[in-house]
């Protein structure tokens, strides 16, 4: 006698059941099967293929109506199930009352829909099954449509459409996409990747409504008030365990269907699998967990033991031209240990995650040909201490007992790209060693390999090693100070490719052997912090030396000097009286003009100072950060406006560079010079940038001295119009500030990098972008008047105490 | 000992310091990252520099002329000859408390 099974829902994982159900003993059971869809079962995750245009539904149904006659399933498709009895064990459909034996639930899981105003308007929809599909197919070039979710589901729906020419929009409340599969270094690649597709990616949006005509969706309204026009709005938020059912008929519920190891519910004879289970405190949306699931409960069925264990899962997006892997748990936490590994010119990031020599996790993009390897020694734990410092290249470099960088690099094949920058390849540094470039300076004048942004240096070095043996030393590199032993191009590589964002993150990753560090690390490391992460990291007020500190230079006698800014030079009556007021009211024993044309107060007291920038304040004079590395003055000739020879307005140029840098940090001090023609009055030539201007537009030159060293500047380019002139500076002062060691002038900085590779990168328009892009993002934060804020604070600025008379006593 | 409440902790930036006026010059008071309090002479014995403006890292503090270092627990500078006079001071209810009878020895010394 067959036992009466009695299945609720055609799904991927109840499907999977069938399956192993009639394969191991296709006469144990008189199978029924419910769905409230018309149709029996599909491959759900193959739906993104399908609107991408790469599939089609016939080509992802799993079983037809053969299929099911053929294995003796009777099918009750488009029947809803309306109760269930399971003391009588029966159970009623629309069409009529069936007695079970055994029941299973694959009741799946609902999308679920934000109830923001609107939602129930037509044209909103979720991405769950064809129909949803088939909505979005019916979108062509001349639709707009807004996805409201950044995961995995949200982006495959939103690169389906994009490939079918809509305007796609996706909508994440997050601040990078996909965050519970990938870290922000990889989420960054995908939105690149994804607006490379045509695809506009907005993160950390907020949906406020939804607006309609006449009951159909019109657009999607921001918190800020952006209106997102579309015909479509697709929400791609999660989904829900649909539990329904099962609650009405009793069985323990929480998030999903309450099962143990063997899929069984609180009911002996009643079973669930897939979407709609909660195990262990987990609900599951990934098909391998499913699967797994189902082979459990199939053995239950017959009888024999199994059990169902959560497994470390992995992730891949079924989205053209974006590899993207993630697997395990690679948040970041104590006594993990992070190995990453960026091309940024071929858009890689691999990034593993270890704890107690064991990988834990994996986050991959642009290259995840090795990910089911790395995923095969996450789920085996297999302990990586022995191929650790190769780990991160994969299998290839894992062959011999000596699996070290060395080797790694002599495994390396000839066209492997050793300096990304110039793109020198192994090929050809190895050829210049064979000809006599022994050390890593002959290497750089001859190849350019290591010549540019250094990351490669020690790879360069290594393959010196590995070709010469023992006649190349390794070159002791100079650390920052006493407190670690890296240098300061090691530490500023790794806070970026580390993304190491706080000092404790510095110390604690880079090993520093001091609390905090001292008087000389604590500076650079923070300035180092704040130019590459202007957002994440706030300037630490306490690590800087006493001048930016307190925002004047204190002299040998312990009292302050005090520059106001004047724009390229320029003043007025009444920022003259102002000054002169001021120099009266608080006693100021020295009025200096200085070289940068401004006029300097010298000889204010500490106690004093907030008060003087207040009143300073007023007369509309901001600080001229006298006293900082950072933009100093922008020192100008008068130009067009009153010189015979001037042949370009060189004091509004001198303004506006002026009034673009100001208030940015460097890595050391930067003067600024525009002469209004070669005569150069502005002695724009010994600065750090200087202009002159000529007839056909504007010669900028970089790299000048005239302090301990007198030097000449040298032509970064020439350009035609004044815009061009700011772009090209702005671009300059931020590479500048990206890749110069602290307290390297610009000269000293040009003198290692190279002025060819400057002026390639600057000459590079794209880069040209990013450059100023990432300049204005830091001023942000940066571009205004540390006076105006501290003479709020005027208290910090006097004694903590004062005991004279206490003492006195 | 006769402590002096000299103002709230927390009005000491950590890893900075704040000066206090004596009618003997002025004594810096320091706290560290670790939120530990010290007392010391202002004054660096090389250039007389304000060391209540220096860089405090560890338990120490960078004179802001000419970056002589001392250790805040014992005054004595790092490498060179020279010392600062130290102070105590503790820490009660979340006020600095300097110890005013070492202050006013120095006073009669």
């Amino acid at each position: 006698m067959k036992e009466k099974l009695v299945i609720i829902g055609a799904g991927m994982a109840s499907g999977r059941v069938i399956e192993h159900l009639v394969e191991a003993a296709p006469d144990a059971f008189d199978i029924t099967l419910f769905n409230a869809e018309p149709r029996g079962n599909y491959n759900r995750i193959m739906l993104s293929p399908v609107l991408a245009g790469d599939q089609t539904y016939a080509d992802i149904v799993t079983h037809d109506d053969d299929w099911y006659a053929q294995h003796g399933v009777t099918c009750r498709f488009g029947e809803r199930v309306v109760g269930i009895d399971r003391d009588q064990k029966v159970i009623t459909g629309e069409k009529g009352a069936l007695p079970y034996d055994k029941l299973v639930f694959g009741t799946g899981s609902n999308p679920f829909i934000i109830p923001l105003p609107g939602h129930d308007l037509d044209g909103v929809i979720a991405y769950r099954d064809l129909e949803d599909t088939e909505r979005m197919m019916e979108m062509g070039p001349d639709n707009k449509v807004v996805v409201i979710g950044g995961g995995l589901l949200g982006l495959e729906a939103a690169a389906g459409m994009a490939a079918r020419g809509v305007d796609v929009t996706v909508v994440h409340i997050m601040g990078h996409l996909m965050e519970r599969q990938l870290d922000e270094a990889a989420g960054y690649l995908l939105k690149k990747s994804l607006e490379g597709k045509g695809i506009t990616v907005k993160l950390q949006a907020n949906s406020k409504e939804i607006l309609g005509d006449d009951g159909r969706v019109r657009a999607l309204m921001l918190d800020d008030g952006t209106e997102l026009p579309c015909d479509l709005l697709v929400m791609a938020v999660g989904i829900r365990p649909n539990v329904a059912l099962a609650q009405e008929a009793g069985l323990a519920v929480g998030k999903g269907i309450h099962v143990d190891d063997q899929m069984c519910t609180s009911d002996a004879d009643v079973f669930a699998v897939g979407e709609c289970v909660e195990h262990d405190g987990a609900i599951f949306g990934l098909v391998a967990p499913l699967y797994d699931q189902a082979k459990v409960l199939a053995q239950t069925l017959l009888g024999s033991e199994a059990a169902f264990k959560q497994k470390t899962l992995s992730t891949k997006l079924k989205v053209t031209g974006c590899d993207l892997f993630s697997a395990g748990d690679f948040a970041e936490g104590e006594g993990r240990e992070d190995i990453v590994l960026r091309d940024p010119a071929k858009g890689i990031y691999k990034r593993l995650v270890i704890e107690e020599d064991v990988l834990v996790g994996a986050v991959m993009y642009g290259d995840t040909a090795d990910s089911n390897w790395f995923f095969q020694l996450i789920k085996d734990a297999t302990p990586i201490d022995e191929m650790r410092e190769t780990l991160i290249f994969g299998p290839a470099f894992q062959g011999g007992d000596t699996a070290d960088p060395l080797s790694a690099v002599a495994a390396l094949p000839l066209d492997a790209e050793i300096c990304g920058c110039n793109g020198i390849c192994k090929g050809t540094i190895a050829d210049a060693i064979a000809r006599g470039a022994t050390d890593l300076g002959a290497v750089k004048a001859t190849t350019k390999a290591s010549a540019s942004c250094g990351t490669c240096t020690g790879l360069v070095e290594q393959l010196l090693q590995v070709t010469l043996g023992d006649a190349f030393e390794m070159p002791a590199a100079q650390p920052i100070c006493g407190c670690c032993d890296l240098t300061h191009e090691d530490v500023r590589r790794l806070i970026k490719s580390q993304e190491l964002k706080s000092q404790d993150a510095v110390w604690q990753e880079l090993g520093w052997t001091t609390r905090n560090g001292c008087h000389v690390c604590r500076p650079a490391v923070n300035f180092y912090l704040l130019a590459d992460w202007p957002l994440e990291y706030q300037d630490d007020p306490q690590s800087r030396f006493v001048n930016e500190r307190k925002h004047a230079n204190i002299q040998k006698d312990g009292t302050f000097s005090v520059v106001p800014r004047m724009w390229g030079g320029i003043t007025n009556p009444t920022e003259l009286r102002a000054i002169a007021d001021a120099a009266d009211k608080y006693n100021v024993p020295t009025v200096k003009v200085t070289g940068g044309q401004r006029i300097d107060l010298l000889g204010v007291k500490g106690e004093d100072l907030p008060f003087i920038w207040a009143d300073l304040n007023k007369a509309g004079l901001v600080s001229g950060h006298a006293y900082s590395k950072g933009l100093r003055t922008v020192k100008t000739c008068v130009g067009t406006d009153h010189c015979r020879f001037g042949t370009q307005d060189s004091t509004g140029l001198g303004i506006k560079l002026e009034q673009a840098l100001w208030g940015s940090w460097t890595p050391h001090k930067v003067k600024l010079g525009v002469s209004g023609c070669p005569r150069n009055c502005a002695e724009a030539t010994c600065k750090d940038v200087g202009i002159i201007c000529v007839d056909s537009g504007y010669q900028v030159g970089v790299a000048g001295a005239a302090g301990m060293d007198v030097k000449e500047t040298e032509r970064l380019c020439d350009v035609a119009t004044e815009q061009e002139a700011i772009d090209v500076t702005v671009a300059f002062v931020q590479l500048y500030r990206e890749n110069a060691k602290y307290l390297d002038r610009p000269y000293k900085w040009v003198a290692k990098v190279g002025l060819d590779w400057v002026q390639a990168r600057i000459a590079d328009l794209d880069e040209r972008a990013r450059l100023i892009e990432a300049f204005e993002l830091s001023q942000s934060i940066y571009r205004k008047d540390p006076w105006a804020e501290h003479a709020k604070e005027a208290a910090r600025y006097q004694p903590l105490a004062d005991l004279t008379l206490e003492a006195a006593e | 000992m006769s402590w002096i409440d000299i103002g709230p902790v927390a009005d000491i930036p950590l890893r900075g310091a704040r000066k206090i006026k004596t009618a003997l010059g002025c004594v810096a008071v320091f706290r560290t990252g670790e939120d530990e309090v010290f007392a010391a002479s202002d004054s660096c014995p090389h250039k007389g520099g304000p060391l209540s403006e220096g860089i405090v890292h560890g338990q120490s503090v960078t004179c802001p002329l000419h970056n002589w270092v001392f250790d805040l627990n014992t005054g004595q500078a790092r490498g060179e000859e020279g010392a600062i006079a130290t102070y105590p001071v503790r820490v009660a209810a979340g006020r600095v408390l300097i110890d005013g009878a070492k202050l006013r020895h120095r006073s009669a010394a």
